[in-house]
């Protein structure tokens, strides 16, 4: 360190003064980097010019919470900054597309979204939803098992931060080929088997402690994810809208609850937003926090009684930032100012330097606001479930932060200058590949490549992993991931949160990184209809979405770009579904020694499901019922698992042709609503044939099918009518006796019938000529499906 | 006893997380359950005013050292007198899961000869190795003396599902056939694992879902006051928690979870 930048003040802890009054600019770059705390030279000026008007030097403390505060991860420059795109001034991505899309569709169900930690909309019985997904990919790259699992408490907390009792979590993943080869593996970049067992670990040991189930969730692999894990936790929650409480006022008490403080996870938010370097585990292994379930479990129990007995004013978690961002927004919110005493924060073990509790990330903390008056009861509720909890501080009259340590003022920061980070502006560009569908030869035994199919990576059985997640528990769920005896894969799962009600909520995603390779607003586009469709497709309706982005350095004009069209699709078929953004959150600069990380939307789809006893499972039921696909076949081939097998990414990527999609959504709805439906599945990943075989050996029976019945544009070969991903599809099972109400519905929709379900456990597709493509036994399907992940599961 | 004046205690301490389905299950068959922290119970000193007690499914203490050990030693530490006295009245204690790792850990169960003062069996990690949620046949082998299968048919198939890391029963190696003797002498083995058609797992997995001893998913006491059991009724208790609901064309009301309840229920009301 370069001592004259640095003052210690004489006081018996340690507390620097940062000289930054006489610095130029050089040095002011140099402060930001010695001292971790991630600002560029805009910032530090900025910084620089705010002490210069108070003719004083900032603390350790006050420069630290500024930089955590002004982080991409807290405060989203990116996409709440300016970008210049082909001489267009874009003002905040998140205002123009995500936030616009829920104003314009305006529904009267949403309660609070893009307010607070998680969005909540209206569910049945005044209660609400609350959800919210968080990215957790940094972490969990440097130490996969306690990134992912503190990953999953931080989103669990999201949730009861608006006072709503967790009931559900949600998992999607991104791994590198397990295969990889160990030689090509750069240095401080960890295998992905290894990444894989400690991220599937992490996740399981926290949702299954906490008594949570995960409902749902996928895993997909792509070898820009070596370098670059992706871990999206997802959590929902139910709370009963009346004792929704944000309410703080002046000289409420602030109380910290939940676990000690110490010296882990500290810098995690600046980590969060650089690029992954060799030396990222050195540096930053203290940026990961240590998880602890049993003690947000705990903490959880208090917090709901707290709730139900409406004691506090305010409630926010301890996350990114820890307190310093806590704190920050919660004086912020309320349009008060703050004083905290910091020796009162209960520490893990002595020596932390003030700036370190203040930005300490240590997991499983709360922080509330509460009216002098209930203190006492609401400290006695945390005692009785064994959770510490410690009066830290008050809300104040004037706008301004107030630190003090062992009687020492160590910050005061006015808190609109925290929260005014001066504003950035990038330029982004944007340029479609070059790509081209390659001409190759139908082959000759389709069956087999079917089977191949069922082993690739993104479509094979996850059974192994799913079984190590608790699923079950609570007792309330309806759908499960895993159908029936042989395991089939749900399109969604559906949970029944309340006793004394059929309604349940039926949860669903999207994601395919493959198809943004070849265009980012085809690939936004296309994982929307997928998130919504899977949801249709068990009964699912009035659905809501958030939108996850993983993407790579915003500062690189083309990364940029392709996240602008990203979000272009967004608005554009949020809007014409219908279907709000009620939350989302960003993670860039995934980058590592390897390259940038394949751009890498997750959308997850919150949908109603009246109730629950109409509810559509995948497999098919019985011999004899018809096999309708729903919804035109086009030739799609581009970023689909087929062309991949064949070794290359292609150009036709599928596209979404909204308005007839939401026609055929509408149908299937109406048919399982006058219970037509006796099994439905999304047409995906491997398309028609993939779809088939997995209705087929989830239920034990055969079926019979016709390509040539399938409505299809510009389609002459037998591979490509059975394995192109085109959009808004469905496999539907209708029994003989309720033909006519189907057709009825379906009339003036793509559709036709395909054939019928067979006792002889056979899947057996005849071609586009006549003859005999596809034919395998169920069992030898299902073995396909399971052997690349599951063998002996 | 009337089904009025049966209280159930669903006991909980942090990282208990089946409580709350618990309860619902008592409650939905008319009978009076309370989930109360055991810090609250040691307070109230009151663990004599209920009929039953429950330890419900979940991590408690975070199921560090081993699954269970520290809430048994805490219940024995805290309790041990009332609880004592408890046993010696016979009235009914049910561990679901964690609950069944808890009683083994506490010497309660097998129990040979009463309230042992080490653990004489153990749930150990499932083998093959790792926490596994999946629904399991499970087949009726009491002959009457367990006070929780009473409406269970000697010999009848039932389906809950498990979701444990630790629930392979084992005895002492070196005493596995003499302890094995001991519970059908006593009639304390109550449940085993099996395929649909009732024939014995025999070890193989996924039938056997944790490579348990003889396929034992279950026992009680010699007494058959005492019972534990690693399948969790509470999540098979309706029948839309079944795993293949969606497939039957006339559903059963209920799951067979509830047979577990209502036989412990029924044991109440006509022994009392």
């Amino acid at each position: 360190m370069t001592c004259s930048l640095y003052i210690h003040r004489k006081t018996p802890f340690p507390l620097f003064e940062i000289n930054i009054l006489e610095t130029n600019e050089q040095q002011l770059l140099e402060i930001s980097r010695e001292t971790g705390v991630g600002l560029n030279l805009q910032e530090m000026k900025a910084v620089q010019e705010y002490f210069r008007k108070r003719k004083r030097n900032p603390t350790d403390v006050e420069l630290q919470t500024i930089g955590q505060t002004w982080s991409e991860h807290c405060c989203h420059k990116t996409f709440k900054g300016k970008i210049k795109f082909y001489g267009k001034e874009i003002d905040s991505l998140f205002k123009t597309y995500i936030s616009k899309a829920t104003e314009e569709i305006n529904p009267s169900w949403c309660f609070s979204v893009f307010e607070d930690n998680a969005g909540i909309i209206h569910f049945d019985k005044d209660y609400g939803i609350a959800v919210k997904v968080e990215t957790h990919n940094h972490p969990s790259a440097i130490e996969p098992f306690g990134g992912a699992a503190t990953g999953v408490g931080g989103v669990i907390r999201d949730v009861l931060g608006v006072w709503a009792n967790p009931i559900a979590c949600t998992d999607v993943l991104g791994f590198g080929p397990l295969d990889y080869d160990y030689e090509k593996l750069p240095s401080g970049v960890k295998h992905p088997k290894y990444v894989y067992m400690g991220v599937v670990a992490g996740i399981g040991s926290y949702g299954n402690n906490m008594g949570i189930p995960t409902v749902n969730g996928a895993i997909y692999f792509d070898e820009s994810y070596v370098g670059n894990v992706v871990v999206y936790c997802g959590c929902i929650g139910l709370l009963p809208l009346k004792k929704f409480r944000r309410n703080a006022k002046l000289g409420d008490v602030i109380i910290l609850a939940g676990g000690k403080t110490g010296r882990d996870g500290i810098h995690g938010v600046t980590f969060a937003s650089a690029e992954l370097t060799e030396k990222s585990e050195e540096i930053s292994r203290p940026a990961v926090q240590i998880a602890n379930p049993i003690e947000e479990e705990k903490l959880k129990r208090a917090i709901i009684e707290i709730r139900d007995l409406e004691f506090a004013s305010a409630i926010t978690d301890l996350g990114g930032g820890g307190l310093s961002s806590a704190l920050g927004e919660t004086a912020k919110r309320f349009g008060y100012g703050a004083v905290v005493e910091l020796e009162k924060v209960p520490l893990k073990y002595p020596g932390l330097a003030p700036w370190e509790i203040y930005v300490s990330e240590s997991q499983e903390r709360m922080l509330l606001a509460v009216p002098n008056e209930n203190l006492a009861r609401v400290l006695e509720a945390f005692e009785k479930e064994d959770v510490e909890a410690s009066a830290i501080g008050k809300l104040t009259t004037d706008r301004v932060l107030r630190i003090y340590y062992k009687g020492e003022k160590v910050a005061e920061l006015d808190i609109p200058f925290l929260f005014e980070p001066p504003k950035i502006t990038r330029t982004a560009e944007y340029k479609p590949r070059n790509l081209e569908d390659r001409k190759f030869p139908e082959p000759a035994n389709l069956t087999e490549t079917l089977m191949q199919l069922l082993s690739s990576p993104n479509i094979t059985s996850k059974e192994s992993i799913v079984r190590t997640y608790d699923h079950e528990v609570k007792g309330n769920t309806v759908l499960k991931p895993l159908h029936g005896e042989y395991g089939g894969p749900n399109d969604a799962a559906v949970i029944k949160p309340l006793e004394d009600s059929w309604k349940g909520i039926a949860v669903s995603c999207g994601m395919n990184p493959d198809y943004g390779k070849i265009d980012a607003y085809w690939m936004a586009a296309s994982v929307i209809d997928e998130a919504i469709r899977n949801n249709v497709a068990v009964g699912g309706r009035r659905i809501a979405l958030l939108d996850n982005f993983t993407w790579g350095n915003p500062e690189r004009p083309e990364r940029l770009g392709s996240l602008v069209k990203a979000c272009e699709a967004c608005y554009d078929f949020a809007t014409a579904f219908r279907t709000p953004f009620i939350s989302g959150k960003d993670s860039l600069y995934n980058e590592s020694p390897l390259g940038p990380i394949t751009p890498t939307l997750l959308i997850t789809a919150l949908g109603i499901v009246p109730d629950i006893r109409s509810a559509v499972s995948m497999d098919v039921k019985a011999p004899k019922n018809i096999i309708y696909i729903v919804g035109q076949t086009f030739k799609e081939l581009g970023g689909s698992e087929y062309y991949k097998l064949k070794g290359f990414l292609g150009n036709t990527v599928p596209k979404v042709r909204s308005n007839r999609a939401i026609k055929t959504f509408k149908a299937i709805t109406e048919a399982i609503d006058l219970g037509l439906v006796k099994a439905c599945h999304d047409l995906s990943e491997g398309g028609l044939a993939v779809a088939a075989a997995e209705i087929a050996f989830a239920g034990g029976h055969g079926m019979e099918l016709d390509l040539q019945k399938v409505p299809r544009e510009a389609l002459n070969r037998n591979d490509f009518v059975l394995f192109s991903e085109s959009n808004s599809r469905f496999l539907v099972e209708v029994s003989e006796k309720t033909r006519e109400d189907f057709e009825d519905l379906m009339k003036e929709k793509v559709y036709a019938e395909l054939g019928r379900v067979t006792k002889t456990p056979r899947v057996c597709i005849y071609g586009l000529d006549g003859e005999v493509v596809v034919d395998a036994s169920v069992s030898e399907l299902l073995v396909s499906w399971k052997r690349t992940l599951c063998s002996g599961v | 006893m009337k089904r009025e004046e049966i209280r159930v205690c669903v006991l909980r301490v942090g990282g208990t997380n089946c409580d709350a389905e618990t309860e619902r299950s008592f409650e939905e068959l008319g009978v009076k359950a309370e989930i109360v922290h055991v810090n609250e119970l040691v307070k109230r000193g009151s663990l004599l005013e209920y009929s039953v007690l429950v330890f419900p499914g979940g991590f408690s203490y975070g199921d560090y050292v081993r699954a269970g050990a520290i809430w048994a030693k805490l219940i024995l530490a805290k309790l041990g007198k009332e609880l004592k006295a408890f046993v010696d009245e016979n009235r009914l204690i049910l561990g679901i899961c964690n609950g069944f790792q808890v009683l083994v850990e506490a010497g309660l169960l097998p129990g040979f000869e009463g309230i042992s003062p080490y653990p004489e069996a153990a749930l150990a990690t499932n083998f093959p190795p790792g926490y596994n949620c999946r629904w399991v046949y499970i087949k009726h082998e009491n002959n009457g003396k367990c006070a929780f299968t009473g409406k269970i048919p000697k010999g009848k198939i039932l389906r809950m599902p498990v979701a444990h890391s630790e629930g392979r029963f084992i005895f002492a190696k070196e005493r596995d056939k003499q302890c094995l003797e001991k519970l059908y002498e006593n009639d304390q083995l109550v449940f085993r694992y099996c395929d649909k058609n009732g024939e014995y797992a025999e070890s193989r997995f996924p039938t056997n879902p944790n490579g348990s001893f003889h396929d034992i998913v279950s026992i009680c006491n010699p007494e058959g006051t005492i019972f534990g059991l690693m399948p969790h009724p509470e999540r098979a208790f309706h029948w839309w928690q079944q795993l293949d609901w969606t497939r039957q064309e006339r559903m059963p009301q209920y799951g067979d979870g509830k047979l577990i309840f209502e036989s412990l229920i029924e044991y109440l009301t006509k022994k009392f």
